[in-house]
């Protein structure tokens, strides 16, 4: 009984000595900074005082005498008796590491380990103003509390209470006061096992809900909706217990910042905002880590030196801010510095050299498959790993931990101007909502969270609603392309479907690219509690976990991540090009055949090769604006030119006044940029042999061919945009 | 001495630590998972925890359960891990004495002898004793 008694003390002298010392810490920040405030400062010495007395009762001899060899030096300062140098911050935050790493030994070995640092104590006492004066004018700020140095048997009640009657007590602010009265700790399992319990009540409601359907009798109907209600409003407010602001998870990174800074001779400030957006407990602690990488990173490898910095016109001091806040269901967190940038080139290069990929492959690259470059393990551009963030964590650790919990990552940077990550994270893992469908016989749930809309194909139009290219099934929505995946095939569930079936389309989307994922039906939403997989399971990248439905069987959650990876909708440009070339060498050898799509212009047929188009658009007459070089639209932050398919081909434009509204427009990738070829109506997508080819002088069409019985032209893209600039610039 | 929960798988008599059982139930609802390692049949719902069914036959190279195929579940926890193993008929409690243990045989399959600790010669039966942990937590994908 008195050994538990004993440990459960230690504990929590542990965790509140920790804490306090994060509290030390700030006010040394403070200091840094060049401002602190009263309360910073009685609170820092508090904090020494504290750990001295509690240390002392429970026996803790190696950490009072530490805690006590600073405790007078701290007392000087309180009292305004030594300022507070650069030098002096320096001595305390070793001090505090000290007392730090002697708390972690206790924490894990039940013992502290390790000496006293003699050199430490000795510049501590070395700052003291006059050891001899002190002691006795600083006697009378002491506490009552006496600390002996024989090892004592814990009292029944908690010497640390003993502190709440000192005077020390009576500086701190009311408000402060009564925060502390109204907040209790409570054991973190205990909160754990609760969040089970609701859980499971969660399930056992579906049920009962979903009995009590089959019968009409009202009281029954009223005592289930009183349930109903209730168990979601417990089902809140638990989850409300777990949460916690992030500031939990950002409170180490100002320390962190400027630690590395001295360590680098960087100079960097580091912003917080939206400390106080709450998070699950079992979110926060699994992207701890992720984001101190990052943090470290920005210093490291983002921040440059003052001199460096003097050289582009920056301030001396570079800044990184952290930002959070909630969207669209998912919390927001930007890690943001004005650092040198990520440069795309150093990037290609880098990836060239280790054989990540292949020259051709980093000439087709857009920007932003190249900013992913970073995420390849084993990947840094540092040119010596600094044992600062190069750990062997690496970018790809970050990346796979925050998908690991549901989340994505995004880069943005400009060379030169800074370096933007933004992750997004889900708010709770325990209890989601999820769509239920059935495919292959079983029934599976689909975390909304992915879920953009659902698709029903009716009879009569699923013949021609499905498209294929490169035997990928494609769909038409709204004029936009999505592939789309058939959730028996990549099951491998087996069953065929009736053709003329009606077709069910759930719109998902994964890493920002959507796809759609065809169902043999569609059931409703529910709230699912997660339950995760066992080990023999969990290595599967196309589930994200089971519940338990309302009838009782267990159905699987889809990870929509994973089964777009292993669909290959995730796969870039360039793979889906190789393959172009792949079939197209394997064909027949008198006749091509060509992926494209064919459109009208002026009344006549034009085909445009797929590899060429990233996008189909309905473009707004209102969005079109005119520049100098001729007529443009902003889109994806770019500014798009519009190339008037027409014109560019000194076609005979009668109906130039007469544009349909919304505009076609194909948009075709050159380079990293985007260009709009605007053309009168889009005909169809072909797969297809070309025969019949006549060369034809015009520039910017390639050949013509007779396709479905109509002569098409076959448009070069490249030539046509080229040639459009050209003109462009010589009108200007 | 140890007390062994006993059951069939095919023709064969097996056992395992009565501490690692924590019960035996019926044939119950499995929801399989496709793209599951091979011996993974599926999952089951025990009072609201998600259970893992291993198929000992499959595991032991035998002619898997068809479907609608009489079975038991040894409910089995080892280590973090609990798994539902399906096998043929359940047997009793039996505790064989010391001398009636001996080490496994050379001519013993190899899927089987990986997985037990010990062999116990009955009277006209011989009782191949389970290792809990490795059939819970060793991945059962060892095509």
């Amino acid at each position: 009984m008195k050994q538990d008694l004993q440990t459960q003390l230690v504990r929590e002298l542990v965790i509140e000595s920790l804490e306090g010392l994060d509290s030390f810490d700030s006010f040394l920040l403070a200091v840094e900074k060049g401002g602190y405030s009263d309360e910073l400062l009685n609170n820092a010495f508090r904090v020494i005082h504290t750990i001295k007395g509690s240390s002392g009762c429970l026996g803790l001899a190696s950490i009072e005498h530490l805690a006590h060899a600073g405790e007078n030096l701290m007392a000087q300062v309180r009292d305004g008796k030594t300022s507070v140098s650069g030098e002096l911050t320096s001595v305390l935050f070793r001090y505090s590491d000290a007392l730090r790493a002697m708390l972690r030994e206790l924490e894990e070995f039940g013992e502290v380990r390790s000496h006293s640092d003699q050199g430490l104590i000795e510049s501590l006492q070395a700052a003291q103003v006059n050891a001899d004066a002190l002691e006795d004018s600083a006697f009378g700020f002491f506490e009552p509390v006496e600390v002996l140095p024989v090892p004592r048997v814990p009292q029944d009640e908690p010497p640390i209470r003993t502190e709440a009657v000192t005077p020390q007590a009576k500086e701190s602010s009311p408000a402060s006061k009564a925060a502390s009265e109204s907040v209790i700790r409570v054991d973190i399992g205990q909160i754990d096992k609760v969040m089970n319990l609701v859980g499971e009540l969660v399930l056992a409601r579906n049920q009962i809900v979903q009995f009590s359907n089959q019968y009409s009798d009202p009281a029954l109907g009223n005592a289930v909706q009183r349930v109903n209600l209730i168990t979601t409003e417990l089902q809140e407010n638990v989850m409300k217990t777990r949460m916690q602001p992030i500031e939990s998870v950002w409170s180490k990174f100002p320390r962190i910042v400027r630690d590395l800074c001295h360590e680098l001779g960087k100079d960097a400030l580091l912003q917080m905002e939206g400390q106080e957006v709450e998070l699950d407990r079992t979110i926060i602690e699994a992207i701890k880590d992720p984001l101190t990488h990052i943090v470290r990173n920005a210093v490291d490898h983002g921040i440059e030196s003052a001199e460096k910095r003097a050289l582009s016109g920056k301030p001396a001091q570079g800044t990184i801010r952290l930002r959070a806040y909630h969207e669209g269901g998912q919390v927001n967190i930007e890690i943001s510095d004005d650092g040198k940038g990520i440069d795309p080139d150093r990037l290609l290069r880098k990836a060239v050299q280790r054989g990540l990929i292949s020259p051709e492959q980093s000439q087709r690259m857009s920007e932003r498959e190249i900013k992913n470059l970073i995420f390849l393990p084993g990947f840094s551009t540092a040119d010596a790993v600094t044992n600062v963030s190069g750990r062997g964590v690496g970018m790809d650790v970050v990346k796979t931990n925050i998908e690991k919990i549901g989340g994505s990552v995004e880069i943005q940077s400009q060379r030169g101007l800074g370096t933007v990550f933004r992750l997004k994270i889900p708010l709770t893992l325990a209890i989601i909502p999820a769509l239920l469908v059935t495919s292959g016989g079983d029934r599976y749930a689909i975390p909304q969270a992915s879920l953009l809309e659902l698709v029903r194909i009716e009879g009569d139009q699923v013949a021609q609603a499905v498209e294929f290219i490169h035997s990928t099934p494609v769909f038409r929505l709204r004029g936009k392309l999505l592939p789309l995946v058939d959730l028996n095939q990549e099951l491998e569930l087996g069953g065929e479907r009736e053709p003329g079936a009606p077709i069910f389309l759930v719109v998902l989307q994964a890493e920002g690219k959507h796809f759609g994922l065809m169902v043999d039906a569609v059931n409703d939403t529910e709230e699912i509690v997660v339950k995760p997989l066992g080990r023999e399971l969990s290595g599967l990248p196309v589930y994200a976990g089971a519940t338990i439905m309302g009838d009782g069987h267990v159905a699987l959650i889809l990870d929509v991540l994973g089964i777009a990876r292993r669909a290959g909708i995730l796969t870039d440009n360039e793979h889906s090009d190789s393959r172009v070339t792949k079939e197209s060498t394997t064909a027949d050898e008198t006749a091509e055949t060509a992926s494209l799509l064919l459109v009208e212009v002026e009344r006549m047929r034009f085909a445009i090769p797929l590899s060429n188009i990233a996008r189909l658009e309905e473009i707004p007459a209102k969005h079109v604006e005119n520049t100098p070089e001729g007529r443009a639209v902003r889109y994806r932050g770019q500014i798009m030119p519009l190339i008037g398919v027409a014109s560019a081909l000194g076609l005979d434009t009668n109906l130039r006044d007469n544009r349909p509204d919304p505009f076609q427009v194909v948009v075709c990738r050159e380079g990293d940029r985007n260009f709009g070829l605007v053309i009168d109506t889009i005909e169809d997508i072909v797969h297809t042999e070309l025969h019949a080819r006549t060369e034809s002088g015009q520039p910017g069409i390639e050949a013509n061919y007779i396709l479905q019985d109509r002569v098409t032209s076959l448009m070069d893209v490249e030539q046509l945009i080229r040639q459009t600039r050209t003109t462009a610039r010589k009108a200007a | 001495m140890m007390q062994l929960c006993t059951f069939r798988i095919g023709a064969d008599l097996y056992g395992i630590d009565v501490l690692s059982v924590q019960e035996v139930v019926r044939e119950q609802e499995v929801t399989r998972v496709p793209l599951a390692p091979a011996g993974i049949h599926g999952l089951m719902n025990l009072r609201g925890s998600i259970v893992s069914t291993i198929d000992m036959r499959q595991r032991m190279r035998l002619q898997p359960f068809a479907k609608g195929e009489p079975h038991s579940n040894v409910i089995v926890q080892a280590g973090n891990g609990i798994a539902g193993l399906m096998v043929d008929q359940i047997g009793e409690v039996l505790s064989p004495d010391e001398d009636r243990f001996e080490t496994p045989p050379a001519s013993l399959r190899r899927e089987v002898r990986e997985l037990i600790t010990g062999v116990a010669k009955l009277d006209g039966d011989l009782l191949l004793v389970l290792d809990p942990k490795r059939v819970v937590l060793e991945n059962v994908a060892d095509r």
